[in-house]
C-alpha cells in the first residue's frame, strides 16, 4: 500500500548531522593552500576619497594582496537592478568597493588577503585612505525634505521612488465618514541577524578555468548569474554552491553582496582558494538592514467601525541604494487592507536614501510594516468610537462567503492579492476563545484597583506567499531504486529535504529514505530563483509534486511495457508497479529505471531515464493567514512587560510536515516579538551606527519568548495541487501589532497610544506617564 | 573580530605577576576571567602589548570563611561564589547577586576580582561590595594595602588600584543576626548588563528605627553609588508606612543618570525609585518587619 | 619577525591536539581551525550568542573569550564527544525528535550547556530549562521546541522514556 507521508510530522532528515557536529557551513570548508580575506570599511558615512595607501599593509608579512576600486575593472559595474517599479526617479545600486565615495558607515572599501583572517585584520589597521567627510543624510524625514544632503549627488532629490497604489473611491468614503483617524506610525530599524553570519569561499582551477564559490546565498543560481558577468566569464564555468546555510531571513538573498564578487575575484587573481567568513560587527554594517518606515495615515470610519477609506502616505527608508527596488514598500502596501473589505485604499510611498546601509526584506519583507500600521489603525479607531478591538475587526472582516474577495491591491511579483480559500471569522472566535479574551476583559476592572495592569491584544495577519518568479524540481529514478531530487532553491534551516522528500516518495510510493535531494547548487540545477516570500512550499512543492507524477506516470507506462498490461490495471506500490489483484506480476522502480535508459537501443530522439523535471509557477500566489493574540502584564512603575499568553490560530492551508510548520511560526513569532519589544538599531547624527553588538541589539533569549500556543486551521489552497499556502514568514508579521494592542489594552486607564515599535520600558512608561516619546 | 598581537605571560605565582605588570608597565593589563576583556580584544578596543594571564596562580582561587569573615580570592570563579553554601547561608546577597551577571557559562570563567578591578558602572558586584562593607587586598610592588570598598571604585572603569597593582583578596565581614537584605535589578533580557540595580542591606541597630541601612545603586552614572539620603530616611524612618517610597525616592533623586542609547535619564530615575522601594520592603521583609 | 608562538597540548574529546600557536590565538579558532573540529560554532566573537560553547574541564565556557594557549593542558569536549557512532545521545535524540532544531548553527553550543545541567538537573521544569538556555541565541525555533527537546531528554536520561 502507499503510505501518506503528507501532513505527517516526519522527522528532519537533516538532523543527524546538524546534531553531530558533521554539517558543513561555510566557514568548515578547508581547502589546501586557502587564504583569508578581511574587507575594509568606510567608517563614515559620507565622504569622498581620492587616496587608498596600502603600502604599511602590503608590507606586513603573510599580506598577499589589497584590492581596491582600481584593480577590479569592469568587475565593480554597478550591480543590476532587480526589480523595477513604476515610481522610480533615481535608481540607484551598490558596486563591489567604493569608487572615490562611501555612503554609509560599513560599506567595502578594499579587500586585504592574507595567510589568516588575524594577519588579515592586522592589515586593516595600517591601510590609510584620505577620506573628506562630508554632510550625511541619516534621519527618515530629514533626508526626504529638499535640501537635504544628497546621498547620491547625481540626483536631486534622496526620493528614489515615489509610487501609488489607488484602490477605490477615496473621496466618497472620506466623504461618508462618520470619524477620520489621523496618525502617524513607526516601525523602526531592525535587522535579521541569523546566527551563522555570511561567508564566501572561492576557487579557481586553472587548469580547467572553473571557478566554484561556496557560498551563505539564498539564491546560488542567481548569484551565479551576477558573479559570472561581474567577472567576465561564462556562467558554465562557474558554480556556485550554497552549503549548510545558519539562517537566512532575507539578509543573505542579495544579488550580489561586494564579497560575492570579491572573494572570487581574488581567488582568481592569486590562484589560491580564498575564504572570507563576515564577523558579526561586520553583520551589523555590511550585510542589509530593515523595518523603518513612517506612515501617516487617515482611516474613514463609519460611527458603528466600518472602515470605508484608509489613506497612507509613507516614507521608506531605503538606505544607501535600492537594487531590489522598494519591495519592501511595495508588499506593505499591498498589505494594507489585510482580511479586512475596505472600499477605499489610497496609498503612496516615497523611498527614501539615507547615508545608511542598504534596507532589503527581512521576514515578512514589509508585510509585517504594513500589519502594524492597519491593525494598530484599527486599535485606535475602535478605541475612538468605544468599541471593542475584536469587534470591529468582526464587523470589517472579509467572509467565506464573500469569496474569492479581490482587494483590489497588487502584491510583489505582480500577484493580485484576492482572499479566498479561508475563514477569518472562524479564526478570530478561536484566538478569542484561546485567549480567554472576554475573560481578561472582565478582570480588568478589579485588576486594575489593586495596581494589576493586564491587557489582551489581537492582531490579524494575511500574507502574500507563492509568488513568481517559477521554481524547478527534477526526479529522477537510479536502477539502484533511489529517487533523486535535485532543485535550485537552498534551504537555511527550514527543513526543504525533508518535505520535498515527503511529497516526492508519497507520490512515488517509495520510502523516503530512497528519496535523496539535493538543492541549492548551481552545478546540479540551474532554473529556479531562490528561497524567499514563504513560497518553497508552494512553488517547489508544487513543481515536485509535477515532477514525481510525470515520473509515475512514465514507469506506469514503462511498466505497462514490460508486463504486457494496460496502464490503467497496474499500481505503484511499495517502490514498484504491479499488476492489480496480483501483485506477485511486478516490477521495482529500479528495473524501471535501468529500463528506461537502453544504451544499444534507444530511438534517436527519445529522452533516456525515468526522469522528468517540474516548473512551477502561480500566477496568483497564494494567501496564508491567521490570527495572534497576546495577554500582557505592565509593571508601571519599571514599564518592563510580562507576556503571560501568547496565542496563534493559522491557516497555511495543507501542512505538508505540521512539526516544520510548527517550527515556522513559534520561530517567526519569536522574531515578530524581537521587533516588538527588543530589537532596534541606532545612528547618532552623523550616520554612527550605535549598535552593532549582541550587547546592544536585543535578539530575545529564552527567558524572554513566551511559550507559544498554536491553532492550525488547515484550508486548502484552491491555486495549487498541493493545496499550501506558505509559512515561512507568516509569524513574524502580526506580533509587533499584537503585542502593541495588548500594552495599549493593559494602559487604558492611562489612555496609553502606541504609534512606533519597537516599543522599550522606556517608551513604555513614556506612555504611562504621558510624555512626549522619546 | 579577532585580537591584536600581544606577547603573553603566565606566572603562577602572585609576586611574580606583580613583578611583570611593574616591567611593563601601561603596556600590560592583567587577565582574569577574561569575560570582559577578551571582547575588548576582539572588537580590538584594547591593545596590549603584553599579557599578563593570572589564572595559574592557584593561591588566589580560595573561598574561605575565618573568624565570621568571608575571604574570597580574587581569582575566584563567580560560578564557585555562587555555588558556595557558606556564602549562601552569611552572605545571600552576594549569591544572589551572581545569579544576574550574565549567564553561567560567563560566570563559569569570570572572577569576582576581575568584575571589581573592571568596574563596569553596571556590573553587579562593585555594588554589591559596597553595600557590603568589603576590603580590598591589593598587592603592588611596594606591598600589601587594604583598601575600603568605599574608596576602592573610583568612577568609570576606574578603581584605586595602582597600574602596577593586583588586587588579591576580598574580605567581607560578618553581617550581624536578623540582617535582611534584597538584590534588585532591571535588565532588558535575562544576563544582560543592569539598566538599574540596587542592593539594599537592613542591619539591626540601635538607631531611633533600629535599623542601620545600605542603599547602594549602580548603572547611573560612574559605578555604585551609596544612596545616603535613601539610607537616613530608612534609619530614621524603619521600614513601615511609606518609608521604602520615601527612600527610593530619595534615592532616584541623588542619582544623576545620563541619556545613553539604553534608556534615558528620566527613566533611569524611574528605576532607581521603583527598584529602591521595592529592594527596601523585601529586605523589611526577611528582617521579619 | 619573532616567533611568538607557544606550544600548547589540549586534550578534546579525549584525544591530545598539539599546535604551535600565537598566543591570541582564540580557542575557538584552535579547536576548529586547527584541530578540525567545526561541530563548534562561532557566532559572535564577544560571548553573546553561545554557539562556540564547549565544556571546559567539564564545565561550559565560551570558546571565543578564551586563548588556545590558556586550555594548556586542559581537557575540552564539543558537541563532536556526544554520538557514539551512529547512536546519537538522547540529547541529540530529544532534538531531532522534537525538532529543536532548524538551521542547527546554534544547536551545538545548546548541547554542551545542556549536558552538564541535565546531570545536575535530572528533572527541570520548564522555568529551570528556559534558564538554563538563555546564555544561548536561537534565530530559527523561537525555543520552544528547543524546551521541549530538553524535557524529554530528561526524560531519557531518566530511563522514563526510551
Amino acid at each position: 500500500m502507499t503510505t501518506q507521508l503528507i501532513g505527517e510530522p516526519v522527522e528532519r532528515r537533516e538532523d543527524a548531522r546538524l546534531l553531530t557536529g558533521r554539517a558543513r557551513f561555510i566557514d568548515d570548508i578547508h581547502l589546501p593552500e586557502m587564504l583569508h580575506a578581511a574587507v575594509l570599511r568606510s567608517p563614515h558615512a559620507k565622504a569622498r576619497f581620492t587616496r587608498i595607501d596600502a603600502s604599511a599593509a602590503l608590507a606586513l608579512p603573510g599580506v598577499h594582496a589589497v584590492i581596491t576600486h582600481e584593480d577590479l575593472g569592469s568587475a565593480n559595474a554597478p550591480m543590476p537592478l532587480l526589480n523595477e517599479d513604476p515610481g522610480f526617479i533615481y535608481p540607484r545600486t551598490h558596486q563591489a568597493l567604493a569608487p572615490g565615495q562611501v555612503r554609509f558607515v560599513g560599506e567595502a572599501v578594499a579587500l586585504v588577503v592574507a595567510d589568516s583572517r588575524y594577519l588579515a585584520e592586522d592589515a586593516l589597521d595600517l591601510i590609510e585612505v584620505d577620506y573628506v567627510p562630508e554632510p550625511a543624510a541619516v534621519d527618515l524625514a530629514a533626508a526626504a525634505q529638499p535640501g537635504a544632503p544628497l546621498v547620491h549627488d547625481d540626483t536631486e532629490s534622496n526620493v528614489a521612488c515615489r509610487t501609488a497604489d489607488n484602490t477605490g473611491d477615496i473621496e466618497s468614503a472620506f466623504a461618508a465618514a462618520d470619524f477620520v483617524l489621523r496618525e502617524e506610525l513607526r516601525p523602526e530599524r531592525g535587522a535579521a541577524q541569523p546566527m551563522e553570519t555570511r561567508g564566501v569561499v572561492a576557487r579557481y582551477d586553472a587548469s580547467l578555468e572553473q571557478l566554484t564559490i561556496w557560498d551563505t546565498t539564498q539564491a546560488p543560481v542567481s548569484a551565479r548569474g551576477v558573479i559570472a558577468d561581474k567577472l567576465g566569464m561564462a556562467e558554465a564555468a562557474v558554480t556556485v554552491i550554497a552549503p549548510d546555510v545558519g539562517g537566512g531571513f532575507g539578509v543573505k538573498i542579495y544579488l550580489v553582496y561586494p564579497e560575492e564578487v570579491l572573494v572570487p575575484f581574488a581567488a582568481r587573481m592569486l590562484d589560491r582558494p580564498v575564504k572570507w567568513i563576515e564577523d558579526r560587527r561586520e553583520h551589523f554594517i555590511g550585510s542589509n538592514h530593515e523595518r523603518l518606515m513612517v506612515h501617516r495615515i487617515e482611516v474613514a470610519a463609519t460611527k458603528d467601525g466600518r472602515i470605508l477609506g484608509i489613506k497612507d502616505h509613507f516614507l521608506y527608508d531605503s538606505g544607501a541604494y535600492c537594487p531590489y527596488g522598494p519591495i519592501n514598500a511595495q508588499c506593505a502596501q499591498a498589505i494594507l487592507p489585510g482580511p479586512y473589505k475596505i472600499p477605499a485604499v489610497h496609498s503612496t510611498y516615497e523611498a527614501v536614501y539615507t547615508n545608511t546601509p542598504t534596507v532589503s526584506p527581512y521576514r515578512g519583507a514589509g508585510q509585517p510594516h504594513g500589519n502594524f500600521v492597519t491593525e494598530t489603525a484599527m486599535n485606535h479607531v475602535a478605541c475612538a468610537l468605544g468599541l471593542d478591538a475584536a469587534e470591529i475587526r468582526r464587523r470589517n472582516l472579509v467572509r467565506p462567503e464573500d469569496c474569492p474577495w479581490d482587494s483590489g491591491r497588487i502584491f510583489q511579483g505582480n500577484t493580485p492579492f484576492i482572499h479566498r480559500d479561508s475563514d477569518y471569522p472562524a479564526q478570530l472566535a478561536k484566538a478569542l476563545d484561546a485567549l480567554d479574551y472576554e475573560g481578561v476583559k472582565r478582570s480588568q476592572p478589579a485588576e486594575r484597583e489593586q495596581g494589576i495592569f493586564r491587557g489582551a491584544g489581537i492582531a490579524f495577519f494575511v500574507e502574500g506567499t507563492g509568488i513568481s518568479p517559477y521554481e524547478g524540481v527534477e526526479v529522477r529514478v537510479e536502477p539502484t531504486g533511489h529517487v533523486h531530487v535535485t532543485t535550485g532553491y537552498p534551504s537555511q534551516g527550514q527543513g526543504h529535504h525533508t518535505t520535498l522528500a515527503q511529497v516526492v516518495a508519497e507520490t512515488l510510493a517509495v520510502a523516503p529514505e530512497q528519496v535523496v535531494v539535493e538543492s541549492g547548487r548551481s552545478d546540479r540545477f540551474a532554473w529556479g530563483v531562490g528561497t524567499f516570500a514563504s513560497r518553497s512550499a508552494v512553488v517547489g512543492g508544487s513543481a515536485a509534486l509535477g515532477a514525481a507524477k510525470a515520473v509515475r506516470a512514465r514507469a506506469l507506462d514503462l511498466a505497462s511495457d514490460e508486463l504486457e498490461v494496460a496502464p490503467e490495471d497496474l499500481v505503484l506500490e511499495d517502490g514498484a508497479v504491479h499488476v492489480k489483484g496480483a501483485p506477485q506480476m511486478a516490477v521495482t522502480l529500479g528495473a524501471l529505471a535501468y529500463a528506461a535508459n537502453p544504451i544499444n537501443t534507444l530511438t534517436s530522439g527519445a529522452e533516456p531515464g525515468l526522469r522528468a523535471a517540474d516548473y512551477y509557477r502561480s500566477p496568483d500566489g497564494a494567501i496564508a493567514s491567521g490570527v495572534h493574540g497576546a495577554v500582557v502584564v505592565v509593571d508601571v512603575a519599571t514599564g518592563m512587560v510580562e507576556i503571560e499568553t501568547y496565542v496563534v490560530v493559522h491557516d497555511c492551508g495543507v501542512m505538508i510536515n505540521p512539526t516544520i510548520v510548527e517550527g515556522q511560526i513559534l520561530g517567526g513569532t519569536a522574531q515578530g516579538i524581537g521587533g516588538a519589544f527588543y530589537e532596534k538599531l541606532r545612528f547618532d547624527d552623523d550616520g554612527q551606527p550605535l549598535v552593532t553588538t549582541f550587547m546592544d541589539y536585543l535578539i530575545p533569549t529564552a527567558m524572554e519568548i513566551p511559550s507559544i500556543e498554536i491553532h492550525h486551521m488547515e484550508s486548502r489552497c484552491s491555486l495549487n495541487p498541493l493545496g499550501v499556502k506558505g509559512v515561512g514568514e507568516g509569524g513574524a508579521i502580526p506580533a509587533a501589532a499584537a503585542f502593541a494592542g495588548a500594552v495599549e489594552d493593559a494602559l487604558e486607564p492611562f489612555g496609553a497610544t502606541v504609534r512606533a515599535v519597537p516599543l522599550d520600558p522606556p517608551a513604555i512608561l513614556a506612555l504611562i506617564e504621558g510624555r512626549a516619546e522619546s | 573580530m579577532k585580537p591584536p598581537p600581544f606577547a603573553y605571560e603566565c606566572p603562577t605565582e602572585v609576586a611574580d605577576a606583580v613583578a611583570l605588570l611593574a616591567a611593563h608597565g601601561a603596556d600590560a593589563r592583567p587577565l582574569a576571567g577574561g569575560q570582559s576583556l577578551v571582547p575588548l580584544l576582539n572588537f580590538r578596543l584594547a591593545r596590549p602589548a603584553v599579557l599578563v594571564d593570572l589564572n595559574r596562580i592557584a593561591a588566589l582561587g580560595h573561598v574561605t570563611v575565618e573568624n565570621g569573615a568571608l575571604r574570597i580570592g580574587a581569582m575566584a570563579r563567580q560560578a564557585a561564589v555562587e555555588a558556595d553554601p557558606g556564602v549562601a547561608r552569611g552572605w545571600p546577597l552576594l549569591t544572589d547577586a551572581i545569579s544576574h551577571i550574565a549567564h553561567p557559562q560567563i560566570r563559569n570563567r569570570g572572577t569576582i576580582g576581575g568584575s571589581l578591578a573592571h568596574n563596569d558602572p553596571a556590573a553587579e558586584l562593585p555594588a554589591v561590595m559596597l553595600a557590603l562593607d568589603a576590603e580590598m587586598t591589593a598587592l603592588g610592588p611596594e606591598g600589601t594595602r587594604t583598601v575600603p570598598s568605599g574608596e576602592f571604585f573610583a568612577g568609570t572603569m576606574e578603581t584605586a588600584l595602582a597600574p602596577d597593582e593586583l588586587l588579591t583578596e576580598i574580605r567581607v565581614p560578618e553581617l550581624p543576626e536578623g540582617t535582611g537584605w534584597s538584590f534588585r535589578e532591571a535588565a532588558r533580557r535575562q544576563g544582560d548588563f543592569a539598566l538599574v540595580a540596587v542592593a539594599v542591606l537592613l542591619r539591626p541597630s540601635g538607631s531611633s528605627s533600629g535599623i542601620d541601612a545600605r542603599v547602594v545603586v549602580t548603572g547611573t552614572g560612574d559605578g555604585p553609588q551609596r544612596m545616603r539620603e535613601a539610607e537616613a530616611v530608612l534609619a530614621e524612618r524603619g521600614t513601615g508606612g511609606d518609608a521604602c517610597e520615601a527612600a527610593g525616592n530619595a534615592a532616584a533623586q541623588a542619582s544623576e543618570p545620563a541619556d545613553d542609547p539604553h534608556a534615558p535619564a528620566w527613566y533611569r530615575q524611574r528605576l532607581v525609585a521603583a527598584l529602591t522601594r521595592r529592594a527596601c520592603r523585601e529586605a523589611a521583609m526577611r528582617m521579619g518587619r | 619577525m619573532a616567533d611568538h608562538g607557544h606550544n600548547v597540548r589540549v586534550t578534546i574529546n579525549g584525544e591530545a591536539h598539539e599546535g604551535h600557536v600565537e598566543p591570541r590565538l582564540l580557542l575557538s579558532d584552535f579547536i576548529r581551525h586547527e584541530a578540525g573540529l567545526t561541530g563548534t560554532h562561532v557566532g559572535c566573537e564577544h560571548g553573546v550568542c553561545g554557539a562556540c560553547t564547549v565544556l571546559l574541564d567539564g564545565a561550559p565556557v565560551r570558546s571565543c573569550l578564551m586563548f588556545a594557549v590558556q586550555a594548556d593542558g586542559a581537557s575540552v569536549e564539543t558537541v563532536e564527544s556526544l554520538a557514539n557512532g551512529e547512536t546519537l545521545h538522547p540529547l541529540q535524540e530529544a532534538f531531532r525528535r522534537e525538532h529543536g532544531l532548524q538551521c542547527g548553527y546554534c544547536t551545538p553550543g545548546i548541547l554542551m550547556t545542556l549536558k552538564p545541567f541535565l546531570a545536575a538537573n535530572p528533572a527541570p521544569s520548564d522555568a529551570d530549562i528556559r534558564q538554563a538556555l538563555s546564555g544561548h541565541l536561537c534565530r530559527c525555533t523561537g525555543y520552544q521546541q528547543i524546551v521541549a527537546a530538553v524535557r524529554r531528554a530528561a526524560a531519557m536520561l531518566r530511563g522514563e522514556e526510551p
